[in-house]
């Protein structure tokens, strides 16, 4: 895993400020370590209170709210940081896990939900792809990866002078898979944006979908543009950048 | 709490104590009544005998004088149960008649008086009482006549001690009604109460005693039972679930452990480190997610996800699940396909997708093995439903229709198929039949669809597909019932 952190880093070019809302001690020094490791900035804060008037009070750009707390908890922090205008995005961490929990926590206000026990390299992903869009990436219309190049109105997509011919569910995939471009996107953040399913495959589903469009899109050419993060999921982006 | 006070509490002898209040009252108020009527009846009768026959004896001393009064009078008083008469000078002295003494002063005064007497003849000391009319004549002389009073008081007092004794026994009938009625609710409900605490010391298998009578109580009792039967069946589905997390996670759990401690004394150098903490994090995802879809189980189970119901249609989850399979299927050499018409349901969406998605998972896990030239056995049904995809046996194929008001999601394999002596059983969590214990998975798939069809109020059936299994979730369609207006061209299920 520490290797897979490296790689991660090296990838993420922008530092990020985050802060973690988490009253349990071990984890959440085991969470500020390991953003840490990977270059990030973590404060941490560990009540609902203390939370809400940091993230009330800081510039950061992604906040990791456990969803209970104590003194206030994390639905309730969000809101009212939402009540005030704060929209810096929130990822809610959470033991219940089902899905009506996620419903309920998105609209309270989160961004993202994850369940607990959850692999540090899925939380890193999400974070990161949540700090994006807080930054505000352009909803360019047409994405471009190397020589790949997905263009959203026409639905062409085309790598180099070839044009490519993609189902439309891996058309979504592809698109996805380069608005985050040079991000590490997990299986689970596939499944639930490109196919809006939110629950857990036992098999190997998404990694042969991965596997048809890498075939379309890098069979035959010299670089590949779709790699496989072992432990953590995809990424797309240019090898030689 | 004493047994009166125990007693005293329950409504209905409360009840029993205010209506005995209002009868008793009532019952007294009547007597009384009554008794006032009578005496003045009695009165109103004496004292126009009296007022008679004082003008008759006066007419007798207009006409006769003295002589004749006194002769006339002592006549009357020799009477037996006559009346009071008495003649006297005006200076007070007794001239005839039958009265003894009077209380002084009755004599002088001329009109009705009640008064203390006592007869001339007779012997006791005891005083009676009478009301009597003085008049006085011409003369000077003085008449009174004046009748006993003890007939008024003797009425009275029947209708008096009437009052009391009717008083009295409305009293105690009530009371011992009131008693009986409450103490046989109190019994009941002490059963109940008995009963019911013993169910929260643990004992769920506890029932209230339900009558047959049909009253209010055994119906309360009826559907309290029925009430703690779900208890109890919930309780049961969590403490299975616990006792196989206990079972079942605890053989990974060990697993992972001797793998950890075996590394540690093992391992020489990074890379083997490295194995054993990857192998370490795989079997622990594979962990969590068996607790996930245990936690899901539980929660179907017992009804917690029947928030988030919409309506929506079924077909498209099937051709959302065939494109998400598809692909999975062709790289096991299987063809997925997909029948699916406009099914409308109303259902947790997500909850049904993941039935869907298990049992499709199962069929590209199960199906593929192509069974061994297996001979079906005599029992075979005439209908051979299957009968023209026999033998294209590498197919899956994915339904979704309208039954009546039924929605049927079904996944069809032609594989290995479950023997039908096994097929209850392969729903039970964690059964993985031997045939298939080689094979990735927790076991859990079918036994979420199931339970998934239950929270719908619908079923999972598996049967033969000759050859192979098919496995059929037939859910209400109750399109209609939630939020989402129903559409217009769905036949309303009016359950």
């Amino acid at each position: 895993m520490v290797t897979e952190r490296r790689t991660l880093l090296a990838d993420s070019s922008n530092q990020m400020r985050l802060l973690i809302i988490e009253d349990d001690r071990e984890s959440a020094d085991y969470l500020v370590k390991a953003f840490r490791e990977v270059g990030h900035v973590a404060e941490l804060a560990s009540d609902g209170e203390e939370g809400l008037s940091l993230a009330d009070g800081g510039d950061y750009d992604v906040l990791v709210i456990d969803r209970m707390l104590p003194k206030r908890d994390g639905l309730s922090v969000i809101g009212s940081l939402r009540d005030k205008g704060n929209r810096t995005p929130a990822l809610i961490l959470s033991a219940l896990g089902q899905v009506d929990d996620r419903i309920k926590g998105l609209r309270a206000g989160g961004d993202d939900y994850l369940p607990k026990p959850y692999a540090f390299a899925e939380l890193l992903a999400r974070v990161e792809v949540l700090s994006r869009r807080h930054g505000g990436p352009a909803e360019d219309t047409v994405y471009r990866v190397g020589d790949l190049e997905l263009d959203r109105l026409s639905h062409r997509v085309a790598r180099g002078a070839d044009e490519l011919t993609l189902q439309p569910r891996e058309f979504r995939l592809l698109e996805y898979l380069m608005k985050h471009a040079g991000q590490v996107v997990t299986r689970t953040m596939l499944l639930e944006n490109v196919w809006d399913y939110h629950f857990d495959p036992q098999t190997n589903v998404i990694d042969v979908h991965i596997s048809r469009l890498r075939s379309k899109i890098d069979k035959g050419f010299e670089r590949p543009l779709l790699h496989t993060i072992r432990g953590a999921g995809y990424m797309i982006r240019d090898g030689v950048r | 709490m004493t047994a009166f006070g125990k007693l005293f509490r329950t409504t209905a002898f409360r009840l029993t104590l205010v209506y005995l209040l209002l009868f008793a009252l009532f019952a007294a108020s009547l007597l009384g009544y009554f008794a006032w009527n009578t005496r003045r009846l009695i009165t109103d009768q004496i004292t126009s005998t009296v007022g008679e026959e004082i003008g008759l004896l006066s007419d007798v001393f207009n006409r006769r004088g003295l002589r004749g009064l006194v002769f006339a009078i002592e006549n009357r008083a020799l009477r037996p149960g006559s009346n009071l008469y008495l003649v006297t000078t005006p200076a007070g002295l007794a001239v005839a008649g039958n009265v003894g003494s009077l209380q002084p002063g009755v004599i002088t005064s001329t009109g009705w008086t009640e008064t203390a007497y006592r007869r001339l003849d007779e012997q006791d000391k005891a005083d009676h009482r009478a009301l009597v009319r003085v008049t006085e004549l011409s003369n000077g002389f003085r008449l009174l006549i004046g009748r006993d009073l003890e007939e008024r008081r003797r009425i009275f007092g029947v209708v008096a001690s009437a009052a009391q004794w009717s008083v009295l026994i409305v009293v105690i009938l009530g009371l011992g009604g009131g008693i009986f009625v409450a103490r046989r609710v109190l019994h009941r409900i002490d059963a109940m109460t008995g009963t019911t605490q013993r169910i929260m010391a643990g004992d769920l298998s506890g029932r209230l005693p339900v009558g047959r009578s049909g009253d209010e109580l055994d119906r309360l009792a009826g559907n309290l039972n029925a009430m703690l039967e779900r208890i109890e069946a919930l309780m049961m589905g969590l403490k299975e679930v616990s006792d196989n997390i206990a079972h079942d996670l605890k053989t990974p759990l060990t697993r992972l452990r001797n793998r950890a401690e075996e590394a540690l004394a093992k391992s020489s150098n990074e890379s083997e480190y490295r194995a054993a903490l990857e192998r370490t994090i795989e079997e622990s995802d594979g962990l969590i997610r068996t607790f996930n879809a245990l936690l899901m189980i539980a929660r179907a189970e017992s009804g917690q996800a029947r928030d988030n119901m919409v309506d929506f249609d079924a077909a498209e989850v099937a051709q959302g699940i065939h494109e998400l399979y598809e692909p999975l299927a062709e790289d096991n050499g299987l063809m997925l396909n997909v029948q699916a018409e406009p099914a409308p349901l109303h259902g947790n969406r997500e909850l049904i997708s993941q039935a869907l998605a298990n049992l499709v998972e199962n069929a590209i896990k199960y199906g593929q093995s192509k069974p061994v030239a297996q001979p079906l056995g005599a029992d075979v049904p005439d209908v051979a439903v299957a009968a023209n995809t026999a033998t294209a046996d590498k197919t899956i194929l994915i339904e979704a229709r309208r039954d009546g008001d039924r929605v049927i999601l079904g996944v069809i394999d032609h594989g290995s198929g479950i023997p039908e002596a096994d097929r209850k059983h392969a729903i039970e969590r964690f059964v993985r039949l031997e045939a298939s214990r080689t094979l990735p998975g927790s076991g859990l798939g079918l036994s979420l669809a199931s339970a998934v069809a239950t929270l719908h109020g619908g079923d999972l059936t598996l049967s033969d597909a000759q050859p192979g299994l098919r496995a059929i979730l037939s859910i209400p369609a109750r399109i209609g019932e939630g939020l989402a207006a129903p559409t217009p061209d769905v036949q309303q299920n009016g359950a």
